[in-house]
């Protein structure tokens, strides 16, 4: 792999000489190549195999304060003259922006951190045999479950992909990672009509960190019998407990607006809001790049910034916002990046089962569906599917509901953490409680 | 035969090799001009992609070695420009040029994926083994006669993207951004995207046919927030079509900057509707997302073949009241949704799903319609060359009822008027689905009253159906940006409603 990623470092030293010979001040170049290979099984057989590679070179230039970025997937010496210039010749006619230019090199990493382990070394010994055999024993254990069952989808995948990134004002870097994939989805019958579905997927950056996949066929079905004589309660004010796989939504809610664009553009309901309260002393978040084996660990964002473990909420009051380059630039604020890696949230001491032992009636959601917020005031508005919960114990299956509100107030009213981040993606929230939140049923 | 003609001779200056990987900005040098495929014919398509019909027939021929049952090979090459202006200055310009083709092979209901950005023997070759791998039976298939199929064109231009400088497009932006500035004293913020796109495809088939099509795409977004006594309101409004340069003109400037700017203005004196179960007016046009959403998915045939649809026992059934007539529609000129020939290389048509109340057909793809005994009905669709065909939409939408927009309105007591959207999901097996309405009117005593805001609905499809009492007769086709995602492939579509009543569905609200 080192081979390869030197080839295309030497590549794209060659595409950004090329390019300044052309006419360009600076330039960033992007090399990526990729490896998918999915797998789906169904009814006792393989249902889709899929398997490619592919490449892209993105070419950012910067002349005059002008900007432009262009993309191809034909990386060839031969063809990329012309793609050169012609990226080159429709910088020209754009407007001149005195923000348009490079990050300055300072913020660019100084050293490259020691191994994220975000890439598997058997990766490459992982064989066809083996992701086939992952998918059938998901679908077997999950249609040994129950005979309500109508369809189970099982599914295996793997990436690998190398990138690397190099800016003409002094940044080279490289990145290579793994990726892997299981999961099932499963629509079991419901006597009252529907078929109600769910899943069960995890993402994880090491083959032998997947999971048995029999508890991964089970979930997904158990999940799916969980919704059969799902119904919508009554419109009101209830407890909230949002389950870790789903409670990334309303994070993701946060983030937008605390973009250095948002801000930049007026397109943000957290204007003038740092180091205010934007939500309860319950809530601290951090971003952790560099955790080990984290789904997002990384050492540099998109432009190529230096990033870190920063503190974005502590205690409810917001300390950062996302500050990209650009935009950085133009509000006049230090670029500190404007993306997030791995969100870590100060846990609690509690366990789903627990908390839910501590509603005496309302809802744990399970599943968003559509919805949407308006980012400059914050209002916001949800369907659901969940649990009414009463006295402690899961009472019936909740669906067709909506939970409406406003960003800001609504992570006000969180009262609790519980204990179970969910580690297979890039925000890993565990359980929350809120209360007194707004449902719309009948 | 010619072997060994690669992607380079058609990028590069040969006196065919008529098509760059460039962009905006063609003209600006001399090397990017002209069309595609000159005459659309398939030796053209060949040319452009630099290859013949040996090599595709040994392709094929690959892909079936193992014992598939069918195959096809779709090539692609799309060009994509997009500008986008903020702060008065169009100071963003992002290009792509994506290049390949994708291997197909299907065994029954099985299916075998591969794809490459080399579009040589041997890449294409090699990717066709790999996708013939669903198949293990060994058995090698007859080499097939290909023959050209002509499809018809629902998209003529008469201006291509790649005839348009950069420079005749960035006036558009500045016209609009000065227009939303100058509308209002409350506009703090305006902003413009725009971007064109012309893919060409050919698609060779084991059944023996090819297909060609060159397919442009432009859309337009307007943008702007206002500011009053304090508070802020965003709006925006968005523009798609199939078509060439000829879409860009005064009126369509006119349009986008007027309607978001009211768009965002009305927005100071919306409301929030008290959540609950209510009456639901839809205005005519971009609410055709309620069929979209409530019975589009569930009759995608995919999810009817695997049982998982909750409308997978119900053909043949009255779902609505008689004056509900639904339709999928890839052939109206021009719009977004439309498509001359379906990926899987079936004639585009008008489907009817529904019609006066009776669930008449699902949308299929080539396997569904396999599935069934059916013929095809033009909706197996793919984003590129990286994803294998699916059923998908086209343009969705309702033919017009026996009732006026009036008396829809008039017979509310108490609901809301849903005027914009901004997206929908639905869950195919159970069947809930939702929209959301970004603004609207509440309805008191049978009138338009408050203006709201940044509610969704949630419904469930059949129910839903069942629940449309009232059906207008102003039909209208919107004319926005929908993308539809499924399986991680987004598509083009379009929608289109008469005003109609849901006659009670679950509204998000505060109490």
């Amino acid at each position: 792999m080192a081979d390869t990623i030197a080839e295309k470092t030497r590549l794209a030293e060659w595409v950004a000489a090329e390019a300044k010979k052309a006419g360009a001040e600076e330039v960033s170049v992007d090399i990526l190549n990729r490896r998918d290979i999915d797998v789906e099984y169904r009814e006792g057989q393989l249902d889709k195999l899929k398997e490619a590679k592919q490449n892209s070179l993105t070419l950012g230039v910067y002349a005059g304060n002008r900007y432009s970025s262009s993309t191809t997937n034909d990386l060839r010496r031969e063809t990329l003259p012309a793609f050169i210039k012609n990226a080159i010749a429709e910088t020209q006619y754009l407007g001149e922006d005195e923000f348009r230019s490079l990050p300055d090199p300072d913020l660019y990493p100084s050293e490259t951190p020691g191994d994220l382990d975000v890439n598997d070394p058997d990766y490459a010994s992982v064989t066809s045999e083996q992701r086939v055999e992952l998918a059938e024993k998901i679908e077997q254990a999950a249609l040994g479950m129950s005979d309500q069952i109508i369809s189970v989808t099982s599914s295996y995948g793997d990436v690998y992909f190398e990138s690397v990134k190099l800016l003409s004002n002094g940044f080279s870097g490289s990145s290579t990672g793994t990726y892997f994939q299981m999961g099932a989805s499963a629509t079991v019958k419901d006597p009252e009509g529907g078929r109600p579905e769910d899943y069960c997927y995890v993402t994880v950056r090491h083959f032998k960190d997947l999971l048995d996949p029999e508890a991964v066929g089970k979930e997904a079905v158990d999940r799916a019998l969980g919704k059969v004589g799902q119904e919508k309660i009554a419109t009101g004010q209830y407890p909230v407990l949002i389950e870790n796989r789903v409670a990334g939504l309303m994070v993701r809610r946060l983030l937008g607006p605390m973009t250095a664009r948002a801000i930049q553009q007026k397109q943000s309901c957290l204007q003038d809001m740092l180091n205010q309260k934007i939500a309860s002393s319950y809530l601290t978040l951090t971003d952790d790049p560099f955790l080990p084996g984290g789904i997002g660990s990384g050492y540099y964002d998109g432009e190529g910034l230096a990033i870190k473990k920063r503190v974005l909420i502590e205690k409810g009051v917001l300390k950062t916002y996302l500050v990209d380059n650009y935009y950085g630039k133009k509000l006049g604020m230090e670029p500190n990046t404007g993306e997030t890696f791995n969100l870590t949230f100060d846990l609690g001491r509690r366990s789903l089962e627990d908390m839910v032992k501590r509603v005496n009636k309302g809802v744990l959601i399970n599943g968003f569906i559509g919805g949407n917020m308006n980012a400059v005031t914050g209002d916001f508005s949800f369907g659901i599917t969940g649990v009414l919960l009463r006295n402690g114990k899961r009472d019936k299956p909740v669906n067709e509901m909506n939970i409406t509100g406003n960003i800001t107030d609504f992570w006000k009213k969180l009262v609790e953490t519980g204990n179970d981040p969910y580690k297979y993606s890039t925000i890993m929230s565990p359980t929350l409680r809120f209360n007194n939140v707004h449902l719309s049923g009948n | 035969m010619k072997t060994g003609i690669t992607r380079r001779s058609f990028m590069g200056t040969s006196a065919k090799g008529i098509l760059i990987p460039t962009l905006v900005g063609v003209g600006v040098n001399h090397l990017a001009c002209g069309p595609g495929p000159e005459d659309g014919t398939v030796t053209d398509y060949m040319n452009h992609f630099g290859v013949d019909e040996k090599t595709i027939q040994e392709v094929i021929g690959t892909g079936l070695s193992k014992g598939g049952d069918y195959c096809d090979v779709f090539f692609q090459h799309t060009i994509s420009n997009n500008l986008s202006l903020e702060d008065d200055i169009v100071s963003r310009a992002y290009s792509n040029v994506d290049f390949g083709v994708g291997i197909r092979v299907l065994k029954g209901d099985q299916t075998g994926y591969s794809f490459t950005e080399e579009i040589t023997p041997e890449a294409m070759k090699m990717a066709a083994d790999t996708a013939a791998n669903i198949a293990n039976s060994g058995t090698a298939a007859q080499p097939v006669e290909l023959k050209y199929y002509k499809t018809p064109d629902y998209y003529p231009m008469v201006q291509t993207w790649e005839d348009t400088e950069i420079q005749l497009k960035t006036p558009l932006l500045e016209k609009i951004n000065e227009k939303i500035l100058g509308l209002d004293q409350r506009i703090i913020k305006s902003s413009v995207r725009f971007g064109n796109e012309t893919s060409w495809v050919m698609l060779a088939t084991s059944d023996g046919r090819i297909t060609c099509d060159m397919q442009p795409m432009v859309y337009v977004r307007s943008g702007c927030t206002a500011e009053q006594n304090g508070k802020r309101e965003s709006g925006g409004k968005s523009y798609a079509a199939r078509r060439g340069f000829e879409a860009v003109t005064p009126e369509l400037a006119d349009r986008l900057a007027t309607e978001a700017v009211a768009d965002a203005v009305l927005k100071f004196e919306a409301v929030k509707p008290e959540g609950g179960e209510m009456p639901v007016v839809l205005g005519a046009g971009s609410s055709g997302i309620l069929l979209h959403e409530a019975i589009g998915h569930g009759m995608e045939a995919d999810f009817n073949r695997k049982e998982i649809s909750i409308f997978s026992d119900k053909i043949g059934k009255k779902v609505a009241e008689d004056f509900v007539t639904i339709i999928d529609d890839g052939t109206i000129p021009q719009l977004r949704g439309s498509i001359n020939v379906d990926d899987e290389g079936n004639d585009s048509q008008k489907t009817v799903l529904v019609e006066n109340g009776i669930l008449t057909s699902y949308i299929h793809d080539r396997i569904s319609a396999r599935h069934y005994g059916l013929e095809p009905t033009g909706n197996g669709r793919r984003q590129s060359f990286r994803f294998e065909p699916v059923p998908r939409m086209r343009t969705t939408y309702m033919l017009n009822g026996p009732h006026t927009e009036e008396e829809i309105i008039a017979s509310v007591e108490k609901g809301i008027y849903a005027k914009e959207f901004t997206n929908g999901q639905v869950m195919i097996g159970a069947g809930d689905f939702t929209f959301y309405v970004s603004s609207g009117y509440l309805i008191e005593d049978g009138k338009l009253t408050s203006p709201i805001k940044d509610v969704n609905i949630i419904g469930n499809g059949p129910e839903v159906l069942s629940k449309i009492t009232m059906v207008a007769d102003n039909f209208e086709l919107d004319d926005g940006t929908w993308t539809c995602g499924k399986a991680g492939q987004g598509v083009p579509v379009s929608m289109g409603l008469p005003s109609a009543k849901v006659s009670s569905i679950t509204v998000g609200g505060v109490s």
